[in-house]
């Protein structure tokens, strides 16, 4: 399969100038650890750039050309975040700092407002932090419960017990990752959905690992609310979103209150600006906006169904050359289409940060620690894993080096 | 630069038509543009088969939301509340008829805004909104 834009591998990681320096002296950088934060291509960088050096004032309320040339630029992003995700209106696209701020928008406004004593909201044990902190936090103040689904083997979501607590239970909110960042389990979103919607429940998903990497349609898989960071799809960070369907979201109260956010202010109270301003309260982060905007557009350019296809390749020849080394322990699906593109290990009882260390002294970056998922590596049964996550740019032989590289620190570590 | 302060706008900001609230109404709404803090009052009266058979408003603004309203008025004195139903966000830049950039859309927009949650309630103006932006 080739992608829309017929450019070769060679010419994509031409395009992300990092890819070109050094990691130390002599040492080429394979870059391996774009699920915690993914590199920018001359596009993004260019757009911010351009943005800054021609078109910078504040958006929104001004009467003069850089002011109305921002605004345009800034709600043209929006426009195609809007596209990118299939969502019905530019109105359902909030933006917010990053997944973790998108998260909290739903758990302080909707939860806040929403959730009773005796109420029940499901999470799952595969969670990132960001997806159980806001919500033990408010469960604390309430009183309503959370349920954590356990995981099976393969990392596999307990659909029965899912649908037990659905039926048993008062359950109001399903909140769950579309992607794990450590197993790279795919979620079964849309049956997920259909269940939480058949017992009456909404239901959010964390999108942080799933939109920079396979085409997702939030209209198509039915969801309620959906988060993800624009600095893992390529865009600059300071930047994320939140998709909510409109009438949701039209009927939620604010969270933050300032600029931008009001209808009219009195000292005797106010009333709330329409979609989606009623929730970006403040100066936003107008230059990773369009930085955003840039970014969907290169994914764009190269197509979605691309991407998760050759992010698959590469995943299955990951799993494949990494089973090669001794005293190599895999964690997560190990059939590469039942995955997203993250591998994470043990190697022999070395600590993860001694094995990052190593690797890193060969050039190669990879991310070592629990990853924001501790309950998971409690699961696991281990404190932390070594991971190696793959995107458009990576090729077989960094993969190659990452084996070779990990054959040289048994060597070292013994 | 004329061709936003045109001789229609600039006589419809300076005189305004219908310009007074009507009391008693049977619609009485004010709507607020949030980037600016215009304020427009519109009042309606109904009458038989719905026809829309008073009207009047007030309000401050800039010339171009003040225009506006001042032609919206004569626009829909006369008209059934079902032709009112059926106006959108196009129609409304039409009948202004200037080129706008996309802070003042707002303004031309504010009269419309507030006739159609005024009569209708404020679902259907978000609906409008919905429908008229990618």
């Amino acid at each position: 399969m080739t992608n829309r834009s017929g450019r070769d591998l060679a010419e994509i990681r031409a395009d992300f100038p990092i890819l070109a320096e050094e990691h130390h002296d002599g040492v080429p950088l394979v870059f391996l650890d774009s699920a915690a934060s993914s590199q920018k291509p001359q596009a993004v960088i260019g757009a911010i750039a351009d943005y800054y050096r021609h078109t910078h004032a504040n958006v929104h309320r001004g009467i003069h050309k850089l002011s109305e040339a921002a605004t345009a630029a800034f709600e043209d992003a929006r426009r195609k975040v809007r596209r990118f995700i299939n969502a019905e209106s530019r109105r359902e696209i909030i933006f917010t700092r990053n997944t973790t701020e998108s998260i909290n928008l739903v758990a302080q406004s909707w939860g806040r407002s929403q959730l009773k004593p005796g109420d029940v909201v499901i999470s799952t044990v595969l969670e990132h932090h960001s997806n159980i902190v806001p919500w033990q936090i408010l469960a604390e103040e309430i009183g309503f419960t959370l349920r954590f689904l356990p995981v099976r083997e393969q990392g596999q979501l307990d659909l029965a017990e899912y649908e037990r607590i659905l039926r048993e239970e008062r359950v109001r909110l399903v909140t769950v990752a579309h992607v794990s960042n450590v197993l790279g389990t795919v979620n079964p979103i849309a049956a997920m959905a259909e269940k939480a919607h058949d017992s009456g429940a909404l239901i959010l998903v964390d999108g942080a690992q799933s939109v920079p990497h396979m085409p997702v349609d939030v209209r198509a898989l039915d969801v309620d609310f959906y988060a993800f960071s624009g600095h893992k799809m390529l865009g600059p960070t300071g930047v994320g979103v939140l998709y909510g369907k409109r009438d949701l979201l039209q009927a939620m109260p604010p969270w933050m209150g300032g600029g931008d956010m009001i209808s009219h202010v009195s000292l005797d109270g106010s009333s709330w600006n329409e979609l989606p301003y009623k929730f970006e309260a403040g100066t936003p982060a107008i230059a990773p906006v369009i930085g955003l905007g840039a970014a969907v557009q290169y994914l764009q350019e190269l197509g979605m169904e691309w991407v998760h296809a050759y992010e698959q390749q590469l995943t299955a020849y990951a799993l494949e050359r990494l089973s090669e080394v001794p005293q190599l322990e895999l964690f997560g699906p190990s059939a590469a289409k039942e995955k997203g593109g993250v591998a994470a290990f043990r190697l022999a009882d070395h600590h993860p940060h001694d094995v990052a260390q190593l690797l890193d002294a060969q050039g190669i970056a990879v991310r070592a620690g629990h990853h924001c998922a501790q309950p998971l590596h409690h699961h696991l049964g281990v404190p932390s894993t070594t991971r190696a996550s793959f995107y458009i740019y990576n090729t077989e032989e960094e993969i190659d080096a990452l084996v070779a590289g990990l054959y040289e620190t048994l060597r070292i570590l013994g | 630069m004329e061709n936003l302060y045109r001789e229609i706008i600039l006589d419809h900001a300076r005189e305004p038509r219908n310009w007074g609230v009507l009391d008693p109404a049977d619609i009485d709404y004010e709507e607020y543009n949030p980037l600016c803090g215009d304020r427009l009052r519109i009042t309606i009266r109904i009458g038989e088969d719905e026809i829309i058979d008073g009207l009047g408003w007030s309000g401050e603004g800039c010339a171009i939301s003040q225009a506006a309203a001042s032609m919206l008025g004569e626009e829909i004195l006369g008209k059934s509340l079902e032709e009112v139903k059926a106006w959108t966000r196009d129609d409304m830049l039409a009948l202004v008829g200037i080129p706008l950039t996309i802070n003042r859309v707002k303004c031309a927009l504010l009269s419309l805004k507030a006739l159609m949650i005024g009569i209708y309630g404020q679902k259907i103006w978000d609906r409008m909104e919905m429908e008229d932006e990618d």
